[in-house]
């Protein structure tokens, strides 16, 4: 029974894939709605960041980031004399976190001008302020058609965690890559790892369904 | 030096010029990496859009499982597993750059199948309903009626693809195909200056998507929007 011995050697990866996932998806999001807010705002001082944010790190590859973040940045410290040297589990859950709330960012802009037109009128009809409007009248019908894309999301995430093994974090694909040098073992190795995200994925897309669901049904008892 | 071009370490400006056309000749790794992985891709993704959609189960659900299968996955370890595994069990000898083109075109087959079935499906359903009551058979009715309508729907959502396929290369570095992005580290590598190469390839990529996101836009607006017929 190869392939048991193989899972038990894994398992602190599958931990920290795990751990990634999580905290880049909660962070992410966090950003998607600061930054896709933002980037509504009528004041061109959060506009503008929030936007050059978004465009540069859905512009610019996931890679990239994470070796920008993890070798680039420390070096800049360096020359304006502080100590930028991060470790690379945080560097990683930024990157990660920055790109996928960059996407993130995209989805909540568009759900919130999705929201009619006319339900703006009323709110302004009645006297709402803008931070009312926004808080009880465009988000609550705007976050539900966020839930699908978000879902997507985050399975998007949960695959790219395994580029943080490129900057020397022991996930599930270091693991694997070190197990292999090991043992030369590459098909049954690979295989498990394969079919350890492909599980992941679907309990991920499960999870998100069920949020999903969630905040359709509070969202149709808010209505009546 | 790389690529029989020297670089100057001299001051940062004359580091950074020296090192753009290393960088640049990695950028033609990039970019046929994008082209080959895509139009593979696409080849790949209709055929199994096809086999998913075969009224037999026997073959539409090994289909639909490998589609699931192939998006579940991330590309690194799909492009690990084209590169080891692959050359282990068939024999072949598969270089660096086409295990990544494979690896590239596998995890987007995925999703351009996915494409061409919300293309297919978003053609109006009266559509079919009018062929039949004309009484066209079912094969002219997907060559001549479904499909002509589904291509200016199907081409900005592939565009999209095209440019996340471009930012999904330097994944390709894990396998050592030289590309921009393994170009940048091993300057950096050399010169203790990762700082110069990496910020240049970031805003090339900066560059590279945006010149491909527009082209995406032109090419959409220029579409005839009723349908392009197949002749």
């Amino acid at each position: 029974m190869d392939w048991l011995n193989y899972l038990e050697l894994l398992l602190p990866g599958i931990w920290v894939t795990v751990q990634l996932t999580i905290y880049s998806t909660i962070l992410g999001a966090i950003f998607s709605f600061a930054f896709g807010l933002g980037k509504l705002s009528n004041n061109w001082l959060i506009k503008l960041p929030s936007a050059t944010f978004v465009e540069i790190f859905r512009g610019t590859s996931l890679l990239v980031q994470m070796f920008w973040l993890f070798y680039a940045l420390p070096i800049i410290g360096h020359a304006i004399g502080i100590d930028a040297r991060i470790p690379p589990i945080i560097a990683g859950i930024l990157a990660l976190s920055a790109n996928i709330g960059a996407y993130g960012a995209e989805v909540v802009r568009g759900a919130v001008l999705a929201v009619s037109k006319d339900q703006y009128e009323a709110a302004l009809a009645m006297n709402f302020t803008p931070r009312q409007t926004l808080w009880r009248i465009a988000l609550p019908q705007a976050l539900p058609e966020m839930m699908p894309p978000f879902g997507n999301l985050a399975i998007q995430n949960l695959k790219d965690t395994s580029l943080v093994s490129l900057i020397t974090i022991a996930d599930m694909a270091f693991l694997a890559q070190r197990l292999r040098n090991l043992t030369a073992d590459s098909i049954t190795i690979y295989t498990i790892v394969l079919f350890l995200y492909f599980f992941m994925s679907l309990f991920l897309a499960y999870l998100m369904g069920l949020l999903a669901k969630r905040i359709g049904t509070w969202r149709s008892t808010g209505r009546s | 030096m790389l690529f029989g071009i020297e670089w100057d370490t001299s001051s940062t400006l004359a580091f950074a010029m020296s090192i753009i056309p290393i960088l640049l000749v990695g950028g033609i790794t990039t970019i046929k990496a994008t082209v080959i992985g895509f139009l593979l891709a696409m080849v790949l993704g209709l055929v199994l859009a096809g086999l998913k959609g075969m009224p037999v189960k026997i073959i539409s659900w090994p289909a639909s499982f490998v589609l699931e299968f192939l998006r579940g996955t991330p590309l690194l370890i799909q492009l690990f597993f084209v590169f080891y595994v692959l050359p282990q069990v068939t024999g072949w000898l598969i270089p660096a750059f086409v295990a990544g083109a494979i690896a590239l075109a596998l995890q987007y087959s995925a999703y351009c199948a996915e494409v061409y079935r919300a293309g297919i499906e978003a053609v109006p359903y009266g559509q079919r309903e009018a062929s039949r009551a004309l009484n066209l058979p079912p094969l002219h009715t997907f060559t001549y009626i479904i499909i002509p309508q589904a291509i200016p729907r199907v081409i900005p959502a592939l565009g999209n693809y095209v440019v996340s396929i471009i930012k999904d290369t330097p994944v390709l570095s894990a396998i050592t195909v030289l590309e921009m992005l393994s170009a940048a580290s091993i300057i950096g590598d050399r010169t203790f200056n990762y700082m110069v190469p990496l910020t240049i390839v970031g805003a090339m990529y900066l560059i590279l998507t945006v010149f491909a996101a527009t082209l995406v836009r032109i090419i959409d607006a220029a579409l005839p929007k009723q349908g392009i017929p197949l002749k």
